[in-house]
């Protein structure tokens, strides 16, 4: 069958059209490093990370990325049979992705831990809590940074 | 080292506890350069747990995103008079310890 030009011409068009549209949806919307997620991975495992019941206290604006505090804390009656195992903290664009683990038991009475931590850029920042029944829960928050700690020169 | 260490003298049994704890340490990241270049050695508490009479209540990790001079703070509940004791233990065999103790009515 003879193409013309025009043909040929919509035929080539909605090939590049099909060819490029996949790879711009392959993309997530928002961009989460892949060390983030490695992270998280070694963690959690395979399992499910829903959202809720952790709350991130943290400034949404910081102005020196040093020494930022935050404070975690989970929503758990903190019984013998419904506690909080662990709190993991993680960030998205420091030179490395953890922050901390912290251990809790029913012991702890109250599912909360404050610390000062550092971010080397705006950032997103997750918490991860780990009950007693092995569900995990999270929270991110987004914060900006006006001065990065981390990498800038010893004096 | 130098640590400071707030827990409560008293307690009635039963009752929720805030501890608090903050030592001294420089908690360089490994990631610093000097200014010709040289890449500074990481030196970080990596680990810090809190015993209750024994008994392990609290322990956390910590990475180089853990600010200089760490400080952590978490709960417990006052079961019965005694000590608590803390350890700190880092890069380049660091260990310090502190304790404090508590009278449970």
């Amino acid at each position: 069958m003879p193409t013309t030009r025009r043909q040929f011409l919509s035929l080539a068009g909605s090939a590049t059209v099909a060819g490029t549209i996949p790879i711009v949806t392959l993309r997530p919307l928002e961009a989460t490093p892949a060390m983030l997620t490695a992270a998280i991975r070694n963690v959690v495992g395979e399992a499910q990370i829903r959202t809720g019941k952790v709350k991130l206290d943290i400034p949404p604006l910081v102005e020196n990325g040093n020494t930022v505090p935050m404070t975690v804390s989970v929503a758990s009656p903190m019984t013998a049979n419904d506690y909080v195992k662990s709190i993991h903290v993680f960030n998205e664009k420091n030179p490395q992705p953890n922050i901390g683990n912290f251990h809790l038991n029913p012991s702890s009475g109250r599912a909360q831990v404050s610390t000062r931590i550092r971010l080397a850029d705006t950032q997103k920042v997750v918490a991860i809590a780990r009950l007693s029944d092995d569900t995990f829960w999270q929270v991110a928050t987004e914060i900006v940074v006006t001065l990065a700690a981390c990498t800038e020169e010893m004096n | 080292m130098a640590a400071l260490i707030n827990v409560p003298a008293k307690a009635k049994r039963g009752d929720i506890i805030e501890i608090r704890t903050l030592t001294s340490h420089i908690m360089e990241t490994g990631f610093r350069h000097t200014a010709d270049g040289q890449l500074v050695p990481r030196d970080i508490i990596t680990s810090f747990t809190c015993r209750y009479n024994g008994t392990e209540v609290f322990r956390a990790d910590l990475f180089p995103a853990i600010a200089a001079n760490p400080y952590l703070s978490f709960f417990t509940i006052a079961k019965e008079s005694g000590k608590f004791e803390f350890e700190w233990i880092g890069d380049n065999g660091y260990s310090s310890t502190a304790s404090a103790s508590i009278t449970v009515e």
